[in-house]
Formats: structure tokens, C-alpha cells, sequence
């Protein structure tokens, strides 16, 4: 998309620039993307606001031309190491000026599965939308989640495979949840590349989430109608 | 992806008239097989089988197989007195066995071409201390660059390599032929992985018992 190595980010308006930043995200321009933050951070704007607007709003950009085809992963990598970039510079500085925080997630990829590109792509972009994220990483057994939940107390568990034969391993950690009387008090989101809505309503997720944008959308509904609820 | 154009039938061997197809069945398979069950054919004079094949980078996307699989079962079901999917799940989710069911065809057991290579039970017994492996099979091997390097845009972006490949340990080549030449390259690419290299011979494990219980339709009762 930007192809034009004469512009100068510190010249754009605030605007341009934010339209720009969401270029160089497409672009997987790391240096680019941290420039465009400090300088949006210098003008006076809120960590919160250079995140949404500038690195969540380009990032899902980018999510949506992966849906439909256009990026692949390679280009969902680079952009997410931009935005990875960004957010490093805007991680601290978030803490400090108290922006809205969305619930807690533990997330990981189950047990006998060491894919974790769909995965770090959710946790980034759930920390994004303000959710405060603990990785467990790849190849985790129940126990390992069992231990997470109880340790850190989230509100969403996020489970992820990438193949056909590890993706049963959810409905073992899910039916542990139930058999522990534990499986009500979590919001259980599914995902990756093999998965579809059917098998996560069969395996008793909440949700079967199909993209890291799906991932927040649905973690937001699903944390608000839990917070709605009488005695919640 | 469900709205994407179906890829066109990739014929890899003619079919016959109207008349004979009747007497036989007809192999829907994954490119990436092609080379592989025409050896069979012809080492076991399997005659009534005919061979179309889907493109083998279809696993590229594998929400898109079970579609393409329907539509040329579909396109060539009147033509055939049975019609069988080589294919495994290959990532669908257990769609495409759905699909299959519904659509009266049998298909190939088991998860994956790695898994029916090395043969179902193996691969399922070894699947537990070995699910930092990556695999390559002979056409994977052929096409390393075409399936595996350039779709990772490693030729674009080899920094993106440990970030995709990282949690891997080493690549297991899955031999189905003697082939010396294969196995240099074959360790090549595990060179330009960054893993380790093991060869292990298979040859065509499960997918030639699968092909042989294809009996010749006049044989079906």
C-alpha cells in the first residue's frame, strides 16, 4: 500500500497519520509503526487512543484481508510484528494512564500441538481491545490449564489447535471444567484452521471464534452478558 | 473462502468412453498423490481404476477442499459405478467425511497423508513423542519450494522462518521410493529449516491396502 519512501510522518496531521500507520501496518513496517506511535504520543494522544485507533483499527485491517483471502500468513506475520512494535512502547504506558480494561484471558494451544501463530495473533489482539492476556504457550495439558485458571482467575479461557487430531483434546479440558463443577464460571472460546462452529458447540465451547477479530468481537459480547447477569 | 472459485479438475491420466466408465471407479485424489497411485495402478494392474485429481496446493486452504471433493463428485457421479476420495480429513474438521457420508463415497481413513503413509495405527502410536516433527513426503520433497517455502514467504521474508518453524525439532522425511536424490534434498530442506533430519521409509502404507479393497464393480454385489 504506501509506496511513497518520501513521506514524513512527523509532517502528516494527525489524520494522515493514522491513515498512514494503518499502510505501514499492512505493510509489516515495524520501524515505521514506532515512529508513528511516539509521534502520536508527543502531540499528546492517550496510549488508549494511539492503540484503538491507530494499531487495532489498521490491525483489523489487515484481519479482514486475511478472511477473505487477499494477505496470507506471512503478511499477518509481518503486521503483526509491526503492531507488536507499537504496543511494546504503549504496554507501560497503558498500565499507567488506566485505560478501560475489557477481563482476563489465560490462553494456549492444547496438548500435542506446538502451532501458535493463530494463537499469538489472538492473544495480541485481545490485548489490544483491553483484555489483559496470560499465554500458556503450546502443548498444554489439562492440568497445565486447570492450574492457570485457578492461579490467575480469568474470565475467558481461549483453547487453540491446528490439527485434526489434537482438536479433541478441547472437549477433555471442557469436560473436566463440567465434571469439577468449574465449566460455569468461564467463558471457553475455541479456535483454528480446522475447527467450525458445529465442533464447538459439540465439544460444549462457548464460542468457536474463526479469526483473531471474530476472538475479540466475541469476548466482548460474551464478558458484557456475563456482567449483565443477576449475580454476576 | 466459501464463496472462492473451484479449482478445474487436473485430468492426469484420459478416461475412457461412456461404456467402459461404467465398469469402473473413478479416484477423486489430491494432486500431491497423483504420481503415487498411478505406481500403484500399474504395479497391481488395478485397470478399473481411473484417476482425476484436485490441485494439490487445495491444502493450502483446506476449508476449500470439501467443496471442491463435492463438485467433482458431483460433476462425475453419472459417469461411474462408483466413485471413492483420496483423501483424508486433511485439515476439514471431519467436513469432508461428513460430505462423503452424505454423498454416498467412501474415502482413505485417517487424519492426514502423513498419517496413512507411515500407516494409521503408527503414526497414531508414535503421534505422542513426535508432534514436534514436520513432514515432508516425495512430492513435498519435489515441491518443497512451491508447498512449503514460497506459501510461508520465506523466500520473501526468511526472518519469518524461526517464528513459523520454531517449535519444530526436526523434519521427518517420509520416503515412499528408494531415491538418493530425494533424501539430499530432502535433508537440504531441513538444512533451510533450521531442523534436524530423519528419513523414514513408508512407502505407500495405508493408501495401498485402501486402493486395493476397491474391488472391480462387476465384483460389487
Amino acid at each position: 500500500m504506501a509506496d511513497d519512501d518520501e513521506i514524513i510522518l512527523s509532517e502528516l496531521p494527525d489524520d494522515e497519520l493514522v491513515l498512514q500507520m494503518h499502510d505501514d501496518l499492512y505493510d509489516g513496517l515495524k520501524e515505521e509503526i514506532e515512529e508513528g506511535t511516539r509521534i502520536l504520543l508527543d502531540r499528546g494522544w492517550t496510549p488508549y487512543d494511539v492503540l484503538t485507533k491507530a494499531l487495532v483499527s489498521g490491525m483489523k485491517i489487515v484481519g479482514d484481508d486475511f478472511r477473505d483471502g487477499i494477505l496470507f500468513v506471512p503478511e499477518v506475520l509481518l503486521s503483526a510484528n509491526a503492531m507488536k512494535s507499537g504496543m511494546t512502547i504503549l504496554k507501560p504506558l497503558l498500565a499507567e494512564t488506566g485505560a478501560p480494561r475489557m477481563g482476563k484471558m489465560v490462553i494456549g494451544t492444547v496438548k500435542g500441538d506446538i502451532h501458535d501463530i493463530g494463537k499469538n495473533l489472538v492473544a495480541m489482539m485481545m490485548e489490544g481491545a483491553g483484555f489483559e492476556v496470560v499465554d500458556l504457550g503450546i502443548n498444554n495439558s489439562v492440568e497445565k490449564y486447570l492450574e492457570a485458571l485457578d492461579s490467575e482467575t480469568p474470565d475467558i479461557l481461549g483453547m487453540s489447535a491446528l490439527l485434526t487430531t489434537t482438536m479433541p483434546y478441547m472437549k477433555v479440558v471442557i469436560d473436566t471444567l463440567k465434571e469439577k463443577g468449574m465449566r460455569e464460571d468461564y467463558i471457553v472460546l475455541v479456535g483454528g484452521a480446522p475447527l467450525n462452529e458445529e465442533f464447538g458447540k459439540a465439544i460444549g465451547a462457548d464460542a468457536y471464534c474463526r479469526d483473531a477479530a471474530v476472538a475479540v468481537e466475541t469476548a466482548k459480547q460474551l464478558v458484557a452478558r456475563r456482567h449483565n447477569q443477576p449475580g454476576a | 473462502m466459501s464463496g472462492a472459485a473451484l479449482p478445474s479438475l487436473q485430468p492426469v491420466q484420459d478416461v475412457s468412453g461412456h461404456a467402459r466408465l461404467a465398469d469402473k471407479i473413478l479416484l477423486i485424489a489430491c494432486g500431491a498423490l497423483a504420481r503415487e497411485i498411478l505406481d500403484l495402478k500399474e504395479a497391481n494392474g488395478w485397470a478399473h481404476l481411473d484417476l482425476q485429481c484436485l490441485p494439490a496446493n487445495l491444502h493450502l486452504w483446506p476449508d476449500r477442499i470439501t467443496e471442491a471433493v463435492a463438485a467433482a463428485v458431483q460433476q462425475y457421479r453419472a459417469d461411474y459405478a462408483q466413485i471413492f476420495v483420496v483423501y483424508a480429513d486433511c485439515g476439514t474438521g471431519g467436513q469432508l467425511a461428513s460430505k462423503c457420508a452424505e454423498l454416498g463415497v467412501g474415502m482413505v481413513e485417517g487424519p492426514h497423508c502423513y498419517s496413512f503413509f507411515e500407516g494409521n495405527q503408527t503414526f497414531a502410536a508414535r503421534a505422542e513423542d513426535e508432534f514436534t516433527a514436520f513432514y515432508l513426503t516425495d512430492f513435498l520433497v519435489r515441491q518443497f519450494d512451491a508447498f512449503v517455502w514460497k506459501p510461508m514467504g520465506l523466500d520473501r521474508h526468511p526472518e519469518l522462518r524461526d517464528m513459523i518453524f520454531g517449535n519444530y525439532e526436526k523434519l521427518v522425511y517420509q520416503a515412499q521410493t528408494e531415491d538418493a536424490a530425494l533424501d539430499a534434498k530432502a535433508r537440504e530442506c531441513a538444512a533451510r529449516l533450521g531442523l534436524a533430519y530423519e528419513r523414514r521409509f513408508t512407502g505407500y502404507g495405508d493408501l495401498r491396502g485402501a486402493l486395493a479393497a476397491l474391488a472391480p464393480p462387476h465384483h460389487i454385489p
